[in-house]
């Protein structure tokens, strides 16, 4: 085994269960006081977007509605990604616990986790973890319910508003922001819609204070982070570890010695090349140095005897199927860079071609009515810039 | 009362009748029937108080709701990168092979469809596919050959 730089860390997955003592503790406490703590923890969606947590749930909970809703976002649909799909099967109380918390503090009663169509085999063990929970919630006499909503098959329900629209027994066609869903979510309620691990890192803060995460991390990226490596690794899984961490030493302990790229966040995510490793930070964007790469926590990891472009046609392949079709940019558009790199590849265009097709992803980056075409560019253009012999050849 | 009518009754019974239940009952007859006809359409639409169009719309969004009959056990493997990476090609040609279908197709007995899909968060144990609901990973060829056995023979028992 190499020498191993990084720290594995084990808050997430810790078997620990105290449910009833959190819920005690932050009931007792004010609303203020509880979120100030999510606050100053510097807690940042686990999503992908990564809007502060605590400021959501306040802004939620300034909003005079009596019917509010608190949504886990689990559709977990991004290529590459399944640290949702373990933090359900092994700390579910967590995420509950973090749910029943929320809907204290910004009044909700009813809780949902949207569950994608391809985890309905979590169902059952899901359902029992909450019964075992509703259980608690009765006898500590707290009006609060949670419920499983499951999707079928659409990667673009993940984006919350899509999900909402879904929930309402529509086509998940994300709606126009503003508002956002704290003020106007599922049935045009105010809404707190938390990834997974977002919630579950909660119950961490809840039960050791906000300081202990803090302490994690750097600057704008504290805490903890779930990664999920795949691709070429001899270790690939699911790895806790320190946020704000440099590319490079993920190589290191992950790859296999011979990584020519990582795709940082999924097929929406960036591609980086050897040569950037050591000046990569994974963390939200901010005010650190070189480039930081925010991430849902997709890893996945190519080698040297990987076509890049056959990753970048696999991707837009996925797009051009999972663009709800809603928007022209992106409809249209997906399809036409699936077309270019092909009929590039195909000697049909010349070269010069890939900068006309890097100008549209750009263009969609702009035009685009969701996350879903705004972010193709991101993986597009950082694939073709920095492997254009490998699309042309 | 036909047995379409009967399914989409009993399933608004249990989801209720408002358009949150929409996509559970639509669920909720595909996991009996593993499609959803014109007929149950229309039947929701009429239970649901909602246009057939709306009904329909819904229905053709998601990839995992099916308006063509499909088979009995509907596989479908991944195909996104990693899955890719690990071999999934391989894979669908058993599959193909043992099934003696195509990509697309459903076998003449009407019990396996073979479809592909995208990335089911399954990617470290690639190639990974789903038999209805159920998950299979790390899949090698002759790992595939058993598990369709396996069903094949679950269907002669549970005649
Ligand atoms: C196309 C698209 C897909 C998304 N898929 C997911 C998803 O599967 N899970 C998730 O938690 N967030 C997903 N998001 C982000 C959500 O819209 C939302 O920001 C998130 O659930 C908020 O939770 P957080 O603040 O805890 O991250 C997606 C966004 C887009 C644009
Ligand atoms: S950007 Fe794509 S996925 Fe998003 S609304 Fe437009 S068509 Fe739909
Ligand atoms: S790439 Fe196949 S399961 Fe994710």
């Amino acid at each position: 085994m190499k020498k191993k730089h990084l720290q594995r860390l084990d808050l997430i997955f810790k078997n620990e269960h105290d449910t009833e003592a959190i819920l005690e503790k932050t009931f007792k406490r004010s609303n203020d006081d509880v979120i100030n703590d999510l606050i100053s923890s510097g807690l940042k969606g686990r999503g992908g977007a990564g809007f502060p947590t605590g400021l959501k749930w306040k802004l939620a909970s300034e909003e005079e509605t009596e019917v509010k809703y608190v949504i886990c976002n689990a559709d977990e649909g991004e290529p590459g990604t399944f640290k949702d799909r373990e933090i359900l099967s092994s700390v579910p109380h967590k995420v509950l616990a973090g749910m029943a918390v929320c809907a204290r503090i910004i009044g909700a009663k009813k809780g949902f986790i949207y569950l994608r169509g391809e985890y309905l085999f979590l169902k059952p063990q899901l359902l029992e973890a909450i019964d075992k929970f509703h259980s608690l919630l009765d006898e500590m006499k707290v009006d609060f319910r949670v419920e499983i909503f499951l999707g079928s098959g659409a990667y673009i329900c993940g984006e919350e508003s899509a999900l909402f629209e879904s929930m309402e027994g529509k086509r998940g066609e994300p709606r126009n922001k503003p508002p956002f869903p704290t003020a106007q979510g599922y049935k045009d309620k105010p809404t707190v819609i938390n990834n997974v691990e977002t919630l579950a890192h909660t119950y961490s803060i809840f039960k050791y204070g906000p300081e202990k995460f803090r302490d994690l991390g750097i600057q704008d990226s504290r805490g903890s982070k779930v990664f999920s490596v795949s691709g070429d690794t001899p270790v690939p899984g699911i790895y806790e570890l320190e946020f704000g961490m440099s590319l490079q030493k993920f190589v290191d302990d992950f790859a296999d010695g011979d990584a020519k790229a990582v795709q940082v966040g999924g097929a929406s995510g960036f591609c980086v090349p050897r040569k950037r490793f050591d000046k990569t930070v994974i963390g939200y964007q901010g005010k650190l140095r070189g480039t930081s790469l925010p991430t849902g926590g997709s890893m996945m990891i190519f080698n040297s005897s990987r076509s890049m472009y056959n990753v970048l046609h696999n991707y837009l392949d996925f797009f051009v199927e999972e663009s709800c079709g809603q928007c022209t940019p992106c409809r249209v558009g997906t399809q036409q860079l699936l077309l270019g790199v092909e009929a590039v590849k195909k000697g049909e265009q010349p070269s010069s071609y890939l900068d006309k097709l890097m100008d549209l992803a750009e263009a969609m980056r702009i035009t685009a009515k969701c996350g879903l075409g705004q972010s193709v560019a991101n993986s597009f253009s950082s694939i073709v810039e920095n492997f254009k012999e490998e699309m042309i050849y | 009362m036909t047995a379409v009518k009967q399914l989409v009754k009993g399933l608004a019974e249990q989801h209720g009748r408002n358009e949150e239940s929409l996509l559970p009952i639509l669920q909720g007859i595909v996991s009996q029937e593993q499609h959803i006809s014109e007929d149950a359409m229309v039947e929701v639409a009429r239970e649901l108080n909602i246009s057939a169009a709306q009904v329909y719309g819904t229905a053709t969004f998601y990839s995992f709701l099916h308006t063509k009959p499909l088979g009995k056990f509907v596989i479908r493997v991944c195909k996104t990168i990693t899955c890719m990476m690990h071999g999934k090609n391989q894979i669908i040609k058993e599959l193909e092979t043992v099934l003696k279908i195509n990509l697309g197709e459903t076998t003449h007995d009407g019990k396996f469809t073979l479809l592909e899909t995208n990335c089911l968060g399954q990617c470290h144990k690639g190639p990974a596919m789903l038999i209805n609901d159920k998950p299979y990973t790390q899949l090698t060829p002759e790992k595939v050959r058993e598990i369709i056995m396996m069903y094949r023979h679950e269907e002669v028992r549970a005649n």
